[in-house]
């Protein structure tokens, strides 16, 4: 008998792709398409934080995604590479394997800093008001990076390829897919752990009622600065990630359709459910790809289902139920808990 | 234990408070009645933190309340319940005992984060009082119940409940049986009696029903117009003329 199924079975999961990915099996296409989906996964359940179990209404998620991508990159291409503006690289290019997740980490942490200029208003302000807080950090953070002529500018940034190619010169394994399942391992952990404390409950608290949540005890303005940090500080990472798969990045890529892709995923999968997060990421990655032969026509399909969402199932796919809540036979299966 | 001197409130240009003063040595459970909008829940909101008072002196056992933020007056041991209950619906009723502990959870972010034996032994210390305090109200039946599809007077009870999660010296009870019927009104005097010995507290209620005050509150306060017009015991409430003229108006003959 399995002591945990869960772990077991998401460590198997892991092992696999990385196993199938480095012997070939999986094509670089496939390859590519898990690795959005890991990347999404990150981005949907770390937006869910605010959006489902605060309450709050932030589309600006792209914007942290942004900064996490540029500050991750800059370093980089800077410690390991010789093409970058800050001059020639600072450490052999096998170091990159063990900096990688440290520069991660420090981009989340940049983008966590980022979420401050949301964490702050919302003191004062929520709601609709705070939406259009959210949206215009996005913007400012976009059009900084436009106007910084240093680090590319609009023409975008590059080099990070020359990083991971050092780090497989070093030892050759699917190093993205590594790190990027580490971090999707990870991300959906610590959320886990987080919501399911009383600290995280807390957040939950203020959605339901905020000025009963401040009188009870609970200090909103410290619990949404973390809520808010926590959760740019994982499209930090995220932002990080994908930087590093793609190879370049352009303020483009992080606008305001980028938080409204992940938005959709939220909705999916439903507010305040982490598995419905996962599962809509995975899904809607997916049901995006497989719709691309369509071309123009996908986003026609894309919208409409959406559309048919929101009119038959507004909460979502699972909204503020997990999925061991709809199925409760799965619960003894994977070993876990119901919430409490 | 308790005191509140000279507090005094404006919104705008409206008096809302004026000179409010009371003492509690400690154990009593008091009365604060009045008609509609004379003040009083003005009074529980600016001793909870929910606005910082114009004037006055907010303290408990010696120390300031004056200008803390609410969730640090209830850390300091004020706990209350609101007039319209206001409970968070979507969660259970164990969970809306749990988060009423938030003030003192024994463990920190990074415990979370890295599951910490501080954190495994700051939650299960959390759950045990709030079973303990389910058990204790009779709520246990209800602990995996979304609030909101509970009946109102459970609701009451599970406020009641958040409250003296708090570890609180001193209750603020804001209309209790706003909207309650004569039996359940009944059921709440002896909740309350039975509260106030158990946990050994001072309870402070704002009350429009008479009966409910007069039979349980020792000491009674009648505000107007932001005024205290009178205190006393029930008994002395009861026959004052200025409060007669309060409630029902001047006899014009």
């Amino acid at each position: 008998m399995i002591r945990r199924p869960l772990v077991f079975l998401g460590a198997s999961l892991f092992l696999l792709i990385i196993g199938l990915s480095w012997t070939g099996w999986l094509d670089s296409y496939t390859q590519l398409i898990l690795l959005f989906i890991g990347v999404n996964i990150i981005l949907s359940s770390s937006l869910n934080l605010i959006n489902g179990y605060m309450g709050e209404f932030s589309c600006g998620h792209a914007g942290f995604m942004a900064v996490g991508a540029y500050v991750t990159s800059l370093l980089t291409v800077w410690f390991f590479t010789d093409s970058s503006p800050f001059g020639p690289n600072l450490f052999s290019p096998q170091w990159a394997v063990f900096f990688f997740p440290l520069l991660l980490l420090l981009g989340g942490l940049a983008a966590a800093l980022a979420g401050l200029m949301v964490a702050v208003p919302s003191f004062r302000t929520r709601g609709d008001y705070l939406a259009i807080i959210t949206l215009a950090t996005s913007y400012i953070i976009k059009s900084a990076i436009e106007n910084i002529q240093t680090i590319g500018g609009a023409r975008g940034f590059m080099g990070m390829k020359r990083v991971i190619n050092g780090m497989e010169d070093f030892v050759n394994v699917p190093w993205m897919m590594i790190w990027t399942g580490i971090f999707v391992i990870l991300t959906i952990v610590m959320i886990q752990r987080f919501v399911t404390s009383t600290y995280g409950k807390g957040i939950m608290a203020i959605r339901e009622d905020e000025i009963s949540a401040e009188i009870m005890g609970v200090n909103t303005q410290k619990a949404k600065m973390v809520a808010f940090m926590f959760s740019s500080g994982l499209a930090g990472i995220a932002g990080g990630l994908f930087a590093h798969i793609l190879g370049y990045i352009n303020p483009g890529s992080f606008t305001i359709l980028k938080s409204t892709e992940v938005m959709v995923m939220v909705y999916l999968g439903g507010m305040g459910s982490l598995s419905g997060s996962v599962l809509s990421a995975v899904l809607l990655t997916l049901i995006l790809e497989l719709l691309r032969p369509l071309q123009v026509l996908k986003w026609v399909i894309v919208p409409l289902l959406l559309f048919l969402l929101m009119l038959f199932r507004p909460e979502g796919l699972l909204g503020h139920r997990e999925l061991t809540d709809v199925f409760p036979g799965l619960r003894r299966l994977l070993g876990v808990k119901g919430r409490d | 234990m308790f005191e509140v001197c000279g507090l005094t409130h404006f919104f705008g240009g409206l008096k809302a408070v004026s000179n409010f003063n009371l003492e509690l040595k400690g154990g009593e459970l008091v009365g604060l009645i009045g008609p509609n909008g004379a003040g009083k829940s003005t009074i529980f909101n600016l001793i909870c933190g929910l606005y910082n008072p114009s004037e006055g002196k907010i303290e408990i056992k010696g120390r300031n309340l004056r200008g803390l933020r609410p969730h640090q007056v209830t850390a300091a041991g004020i706990a209350r319940t609101f007039q319209n209950i206001r409970l968070w619906p979507n969660l259970t009723v164990l969970d809306n005992l749990r988060i009423a502990r938030h003030y003192e959870l024994g463990y920190g972010l990074m415990d979370i984060l890295l599951k910490t034996p501080r954190l495994t032994r700051g939650e299960k210390d959390i759950k045990d009082h709030a079973q303990e305090m389910e058990k204790l109200l009779g709520l246990d039946k209800y602990s995996q119940e979304q609030v909101r599809n509970l009946p109102y007077g459970v609701q009451r009870k599970v406020e009641i409940a958040r409250a003296l999660m708090t570890k609180p010296q001193l209750l603020l009870l804001d209309e209790p049986a706003a909207g309650m019927n004569l039996q359940e009104k009944d059921d709440l005097i002896d909740l309350i009696r039975w509260v106030r010995q158990e946990f050994k507290l001072t309870i402070w209620i704002i009350e429009h029903e008479m009966r409910l005050v007069m039979t349980l509150c020792e000491f009674i306060q009648v505000l107007d117009f932001g005024e205290i017009i009178a205190q006393g015991k029930p008994e002395e409430i009861q026959n004052n003329p200025q409060v007669i003229e309060a409630y029902l108006g001047k006899e014009d003959l």
